[in-house]
């Protein structure tokens, strides 16, 4: 193979790290190539390694950090043929490189850009560095860079702090600031996993569009297997610091070679598989819920439904400017009359993208946040509860029946207080049982999710992101709950991990007679886990079904929208960039005339077309139910 | 912009009944103790073995409206600051601004000075401390950082004020030579002040300059592992300036926000320090005030310092604004 072909190679790669007591090795000899105009995708779990490298490439990997082997940059604009880790620290040599032959974008778009300064003040300092343009060819620069990269007004983005920027914009003007210098090689690292699958699926259309117009390389960093199979010519598979397997797509996905490699592909969920088959995670957990509290409770004399939620209904009037990307302008309805029902031993997903108003819905449901008008009704085993207006006793009874687990597995633990206190403080809160008895039932809930009792004593942060999630969920059934609402459990976990905490719960749901809200933006997930789904967009439920029917038949331009954006490891199923580029209120305007109102823009002759079988879709009044059928 | 002015305009507004408030406040607390100046005068004439004379302490107590229900004795001394009458100093028997005058410019002198300094030794010495997190130079400097916060000040003045006198063998107390004590400003005098000023600077400061430090340390260290300033060195700019555009300059919130306190700590200066040195600084001053019911001397004082308090938290809140767009814009209604 003649080495002049390849834009970067990285020849026997060690990075390690020293600590107190030895030191670890984040990298032991990793070796690979990435060919120009190509897209290499470097796939592992998180902690195998593959950031690390990333960062060892540009030079900006910590001055701590032990870093042995060669990374030899072929630039083809100078034709020049350089070993990036023999230049100075810091340097002036590799500093002219980064940022102008080398862009990088990074996972976090919120965090990624300075709060302080404009976002055209910070793209536009790439240029201050590697050019030596005026300031208005500059600005001009950038203006090009910021419409190419899909900002409708480039001026006013321009001068927009990041903050106002929602996380998709945001991750765009990243790309802005990565590619203005016009680099060779772009090192994107895990580009979108903290986006939901359709602002994933634009970011990924968009890298693709430049990366084929600008001619560069790309080496995407990611976890998913599906974002591989529609974006990567090259793959290699790294597990703890070094790689298992390599080769193109194809060899990768047809033939996979390495357990490993097998591993995490079945690790992830499918809408190919049957729906009973079980995720094989990379390391399962044990569920052993022998003694939890009240097992499996018969629940035949009990009505069917258990939960009623009926024309629901929130606006915030806030006029803060976006925070989030989350909030809406002001007098939005963020939850615009929705209704339906959870039965009692079902798992209801409901699925919508980042502001669709899911998360304020189970807001509401928990009674953090009081809707203007509709009624929750909560049937248990007594009388059935108001949710909306309990008070005293009733409130008290409520919230021990309903019970939440958060997204962000690090946020929603304290770090101050110790496992045994986080899984026992709701039956402190609730005088359950004496002491003794609380302690014992914190154990029992740890073997019931599979962690050690030496657990128990220790501190949130010396555990993973997926154990974190499962001591979440372990709070969360500490006074044996009917129904768990779960906001997003697994969005921010790695595919194994997710694999893992998706059949842990849905062990506990089967051995204790659980009933689940679950709330997700991917709708693969969401096939593993629910019996019905409900499709939220724009604060209205627009389709709502059995599982089957969402997936196989949907009606909704809105659902099929959200089922392709969804990546599978699976190289005959590539995303179709082509319908789910686009921002779903540009794609709003092609939805077929049925299922949008009128022109002036009220939404009041939209209502639920019963199709039979408990599918209600949002339509139009007047419309005949054939017509809904494609 | 609009907000912004109008903000401001609001915040001033604001000021007037918080002021008011305090006045009231104060004006309570100096009335506390039993009795009054006169009070106080007579037992420190009696304890002397003097007489006073009574009918003349009436006469005083008439004239200063002593007699007078309370409302009407807090109206006339708040009434008197807005056309600048703070009122008259029993003890020294001149009107309270004559009295502060002098040495109100001498504390701020000190003050500023101290100030400055504390901030031209703390911020290299903490972005240095910060950027070399867990490296020998690290551990010395928070060594002496930490003995410098845990000597108390009066203890340190004692300490200096005796090696300066063994190794140079003068006083370092007062602010100056004595003999230019009751002298107006010349060049000598200046000279004097300058010998002088730079033992109360060193004692005064020590204790400011290592909480300094630390704070910078603890604020930069917050900020330097931070995502944006990745990608800062992604681009390729120099780490110097890196360093200084990004997590130094998210980091000066705390700096801004100590404005509030910095300003009516100017005037206070520092107390304790002041009395062990006899420094003719505003500090001593007020204690005396407060221990023998001075209470125009006291009052004014303390509402002076409430006053700069609020300004100088008024314009910290402002400048905080103006600088992080975060405050500016989302807390505001700008959109």
């Amino acid at each position: 193979m003649n080495d002049r072909t390849d834009l970067l190679r990285v020849e026997g790669l060690s990075v390690s790290f020293p600590l107190m007591s030895g030191s670890i090795d984040a990298i032991k000899g990793i070796s690979m190539r990435i060919r120009p105009g190509k897209v290499t995708a470097l796939v592992g779990e998180s902690g195998s390694g593959k950031s690390v490298l990333g960062r060892s490439v540009m030079g900006i990997e910590t001055s701590i950090a032990r870093i042995g082997g060669r990374v030899i940059f072929n630039d083809p604009a100078t034709g020049e043929s350089i070993d990036l880790l023999s230049l100075p620290h810091d340097g002036r040599q590799i500093r002219a490189i980064r940022g102008n032959r080398i862009g990088m974008i990074f996972q976090e778009p919120m965090t990624s850009f300075s709060p302080m300064h404009t976002v055209g003040n910070q793209i536009e300092e790439v240029l201050k560095i590697h050019t030596v343009l005026s300031p208005a060819e500059r600005r001009e620069r950038c203006l090009d860079m910021l419409g190419l990269v899909g900002f409708a007004e480039p001026a006013r983005a321009f001068d927009m702090y990041p903050f106002e920027l929602s996380g998709g914009m945001r991750q765009r003007a990243m790309i802005a600031m990565a590619l203005v210098c016009r680099p060779s090689l772009l090192i994107a690292d895990e580009p979108t996993t903290a986006l939901d699958v359709t602002i994933q699926a634009q970011i990924l259309k968009l890298l693709r569009e430049l990366q084929s117009k600008l001619g560069m390389a790309m080496l995407l960093i990611t976890h998913d297997l599906g974002v591989v199979a529609s974006m990567a010519d090259e793959v290699v598979v790294v597990y703890r610091g070094e790689v298992m397997e390599a080769g193109s797509v194809e060899a990768i996905f047809r033939h996979p070679s390495h357990a490993y490699t097998r591993g995490l592909m079945a690790a992830v969920p499918d809408f190919d598989s049957p729906r009973d088959a079980r995720l094989k995670p990379l390391r399962e957990i044990r569920v052993e819920t022998a003694g939890l509290l009240d097992k499996a409770r018969s629940t035949a004399a009990l009505p069917e439904v258990l939960l009623r939620v009926e024309g629901v209904s929130k606006t915030f009037q806030t006029k803060r400017a976006a925070g989030f990307g989350l909030s809406q302008p002001q007098g939005t309805l963020a939850v615009n009359d929705v209704s339906f029902d959870i039965r009692r031993g079902e798992t209801l997903g409901l699925v919508g993208e980042s502001g669709c108003g899911k998360t304020t819905l189970s807001k509401i449901l928990m009674r953090g946040v009081t809707p203007d008008s509709g009624a929750i009704t909560f049937h248990g085993e007594g009388k059935p509860l108001d949710v909306l207006g309990a008070r005293g006793a009733d409130l008290d009874l409520l919230r021990t029946r309903i019970q939440m687990v958060f997204q962000d597995p690090v946020s929603s633990l304290s770090p101050r207080m110790t496992v045994r206190n986080i899984i026992s403080e709701p039956l402190e809160i609730h005088g359950r049982g004496t002491p003794l008895a609380r302690l014992e039932a914190t154990r029992r809930l740890l073997s019931a999710i599979g962690l050690p009792d030496g657990a128990i004593n220790r501190y949130p942060h010396s555990f993973s992101g997926g154990q974190r999630q499962r001591i979440g969920i372990a709070r969360a059934l500490a006074l044996g709950p009917d129904l768990l609402i779960c906001d997003e459990p697994v969005s921010a976990l790695d595919v194994s991990i997710q694999a893992q905490i998706l059949n842990l719960m849905k062990d506990l749901k089967a051995d204790l007679g659980l009933t689940y809200l679950f709330i997700s933006h991917n709708l693969a997930v969401v096939n593993y886990m629910a019996d019905r789904v409900a499709v939220m967009y724009a604060g209205r439920i627009v389709e709502i079904a059995p599982c089957e029917v969402i997936m196989r038949e949907p009606v909704h331009p809105y659902t099929k929208k959200l089922l392709a954006a969804v990546p599978v490891p699976n190289l005959d199923r590539p995303l179709d960039f082509e319908a789910i580029g686009q921002p779903s209120a540009a794609a709003r305007k092609l939805w077929a005339r049925q299922f949008k109102a009128d022109d002036d823009g009220s939404d009041d002759d939209l209502t639920h077309v019963d199709l039979g079988n408990g599918h209600l879709v949002l339509a139009r009044r007047n419309i005949d139910w054939r017509e809904l059928r494609p | 912009m609009r907000e912004m002015l109008r903000y401001i305009l609001w915040r001033f507004l604001v000021m007037i009944p918080t002021l008011v408030l305090i006045s009231m406040l104060i004006f309570t607390i100096i009335q506390l103790p039993p009795g009054d100046y006169f009070e106080s005068y007579v037992e420190e004439l009696k304890a002397i073995g003097e007489k006073a004379d009574m009918q003349q302490i009436d006469e005083l107590r008439a004239r200063y409206g002593f007699d007078q229900p309370m409302p009407i004795q807090y109206l006339r001394w708040a009434g008197g600051m807005l056309y600048g009458d703070f009122g008259y100093s029993f003890e020294y028997r001149l009107p309270v601004s004559d009295v502060v005058g002098d040495r109100l410019w001498l504390t701020i002198l000190v003050s500023t000075v101290t100030i400055a300094l504390t901030w031209l030794i703390a911020f290299p010495i903490g972005i240095y401390s910060a950027t070399h997190q867990y490296s020998w130079g690290d551990y010395g400097l928070t060594l002496l950082g930490l003995i410098g916060l845990a000597v108390p000040n009066f203890v340190l003045a004692l300490v200096l004020m005796y090696l300066a006198n063994i190794w140079f063998g003068t006083s370092i107390g007062h602010l100056m030579d004595q003999k230019y004590l009751a002298e107006p400003m010349s060049w000598a005098k200046v000279k004097s002040i300058l010998e002088h000023i730079w033992i109360p600077v060193i004692i005064i400061g020590t204790a400011g300059t290592a909480a300094m430090v630390r704070r910078v340390r603890a604020n930069l260290l917050d900020e330097l592992h931070k995502q944006y300033v990745m990608t800062a060195r992604a681009k390729g700019l120099h780490p110097f300036k890196v360093l200084v555009k990004y997590p130094l300059r998210m980091s000066l919130n705390f700096f801004i926000s100590d404005i509030g306190s910095v300003l009516p700590a100017i005037i206070s200066g520092a107390e304790i320090t002041a009395v062990v040195l006899s420094l003719e600084t505003t500090g001593p001053m007020l204690i005396r005030a407060l221990q023998s019911q001075d209470m125009y001397l006291a009052g004014s004082f303390l509402m002076f310092l409430a006053f700069l308090t609020v300004i100088g938290v008024l314009v910290s809140d402002i400048a905080l604004a103006l600088l992080d767009p975060r405050i500016r814009l989302r807390g505001g209604s700008t959109k």
